[in-house]
């Protein structure tokens, strides 16, 4: 793999993409929310179940490109038990990082930094925010398919 | 398929080469690899006479056609309507006044539909269309459908993407107003057997347009044989500029057409009170049109017949067929849409992976694909896949571009390993 396939294709997100973690409705799923983008056909619904205080539960099905799929996944493991305002904290971070706008502190992204390459290919950008676009709606309480197109 | 035994260069004095060499983008480098350019189906490149074909204009004749009696109006009215002869000689078309320059096919399809089909279409008429068209010709006609409550037809296609000619027979009825049929579909390939189903239309006194934007480049097109009462196309997919198009339409049906803009140029006189409009085809070239557009569609006639469409046929055909079988190769590899006639274009899926990821890793080899839907979603849902990746060739492709994109397929492989 050259160099700029594999800053897109790192392994971390390969294994999501073929092993996605949450990948089923949680029981107490009490906000739901779905992504599509009508342009390649990546559709996901996301389920939140929110306890008051924190996002005790994520799930996700659906279909959709390698950075799609695995951003869902990733980002599953990272917003749970996170406060619904930390939660829409790291979707503003993780937008701002897969668009380039600022130098991603890698360290402090963590698992995120995975998908700092995706700013080199702009046609894949909507991919990788997809899935948190939905969670973000989830997360308002708006059920209406969100589209990144 | 018998590949191993043709010769690489069977089509006498086609020097792909030599072809290769009018075409300046073709020289340019994709991400420090040589550009294997095999997205023909969404447009076509330049080659260096129509480029210059148009700096010539814009340097040498610019003015407004069909007014004024300087110098550079002659010279922009004769490029403009000596483009139109070349059309009419290339579609064989028994008159230049049935070639009616638009935007291109999505607007000659829309020209059709409101100018032709609606004044005659009534609440429960019907409007045919087969199972493998391009939005472009279902859109259009959805609306007017739910404008007037007509319905719209869809003559359905089998498992290699042909459309079931005897469903297609059965569908044309007394209540039919138009078939709208794709003659090559953008997202399979499938060559439709247009003469056949003109023929059927025909007998049930049925008009037919047909969508010819992935015809022209690659196959010669007879109106007359075919006896299409509509044809269309778009110019930036036959080697000329975007914006500009052509409707073909027999004479007599033109004549009985309204304007379906009003403006400029479409009139012969203007009054508060009335206006008495051209004659065809300029009743449907309202406004000043895209004159350097169809100059510059004129120079790439020119170029595309000094070459020959019958052997550029010939030379895209072996073409496929090797694409097809070099494809076939690829053990997780299924192509999308196999039927007996084919042109052009090859539509495939690699098992387990998405169609957006492989066009990502092929474009980091210098191999230009489509993905998606190709503008063709119920082509996609009748196949049961969200997207497909799809090759599509064009004159100048090269059998070392179809082995660039197998490597490449290689590298997504690869990558997903």
């Amino acid at each position: 793999m050259n160099g700029d396939l594999r800053d897109l294709y790192q392994e971390i997100i390969l294994d999501h993409n073929r092993k996605p973690r949450n990948f089923e409705k949680p029981a107490g799923a009490n906000r739901e929310a779905e992504g599509y983008n009508p342009l390649c056909g990546d559709h996901y619904t996301i389920w939140l179940e929110l306890d008051g205080e924190t996002v005790r539960a994520f799930g996700f099905e659906g279909s959709g490109c390698a950075i799609s799929k695995a951003s869902a996944s990733v980002m599953g493991t990272l917003i749970k038990g996170k406060t619904p305002a930390e939660a829409q904290q790291m979707y503003e971070t993780f937008r701002d990082v897969v668009m380039g706008k600022v130098k991603p502190d890698l360290e402090a992204l963590g698992k995120l930094a995975a998908f700092a390459g995706v700013s080199e290919f702009p046609a894949r950008v909507k991919c990788a925010i997809l899935p948190w676009h939905a969670m973000h709606t989830a997360l308002e309480g708006k059920e209406t398919a969100v589209s990144t197109e | 398929m018998n590949t191993a035994t043709v010769p690489r260069d069977r089509v006498a004095g086609y020097s792909v080469t030599g072809i290769r060499e009018d075409f300046p983008i073709l020289r340019t480098r994709v991400r420090e690899h040589p550009l294997v350019y095999l997205d023909n189906a969404a447009t076509t490149q330049k080659p260096q006479a129509v480029i210059d074909r148009i700096v010539h204009y814009y340097s040498a004749e610019n003015s407004n056609v069909h007014r004024g009696v300087h110098l550079l109006s002659e010279l922009a009215t004769a490029g403009y309507e000596g483009a139109r002869e070349k059309i009419r000689a290339f579609v064989n078309a028994r008159d230049a006044r049935e070639i009616v320059f638009t935007r291109g096919t999505t607007e000659g399809i829309n020209l059709v539909a409101h100018s032709f089909v609606a004044p005659r279409l009534e609440e429960g008429d019907e409007v045919l269309i087969t199972g493998i068209e391009h939005h472009s010709n279902i859109v259009p006609w959805q609306m007017l459908c739910d404008a007037k409550r007509a319905k719209l037809r869809v003559a359905p296609i089998n498992d290699r993407g042909e459309v079931i000619l005897e469903e297609f027979e059965k569908l044309l009825t007394d209540r039919t107003k138009i078939a709208a049929i794709v003659h090559v579909s953008n997202a399979l390939g499938t060559v439709n057997p247009v003469s056949t189903m003109i023929e059927l239309a025909h007998r049930r006194g049925v008009r037919v347009l047909v969508d010819g934007a992935q015809a022209i480049p690659h196959m010669g097109v007879d109106v007359r044989s075919l006896d299409a009462d509509f044809y269309v196309f778009s110019g930036h997919k036959v080697f000329g500029p975007t914006g500009i198009g052509v409707l073909y339409a027999k004479s007599d049906l033109l004549e009985e057409m309204p304007p379906w803009q009003g403006g400029g140029d479409m009139i012969l006189s203007v009054s508060f009170e009335k206006s008495t409009y051209n004659e065809i085809p300029y009743r449907f070239e309202a406004g000043t049109p895209n004159i350097a557009g169809a100059i510059g569609l004129g120079a790439a006639i020119d170029y595309i017949s000094a070459i020959g469409i019958d052997r550029i046929h010939a030379w895209e055909d072996e073409l496929l067929r090797y694409a097809t079988e070099s494809l076939s190769a690829i053990p997780n590899l299924r192509i999308i849409g196999t039927a007996a006639e084919k042109a052009s274009v090859i539509s495939f899926v690699l098992e387990g992976i998405h169609p957006h990821d492989i066009g990502t890793i092929v474009d980091q080899q210098g191999v230009a694909i489509r993905t998606g839907h190709h503008c063709a979603q119920p082509v996609m849902r009748r196949f049961g896949v969200p997207a497909t990746a799809r090759a599509s060739l064009a004159l100048y492709n090269t059998r070392e571009d179809v082995d660039a994109l197998v490597a490449a397929l290689g590298k997504v492989n690869e990558v997903f390993g």
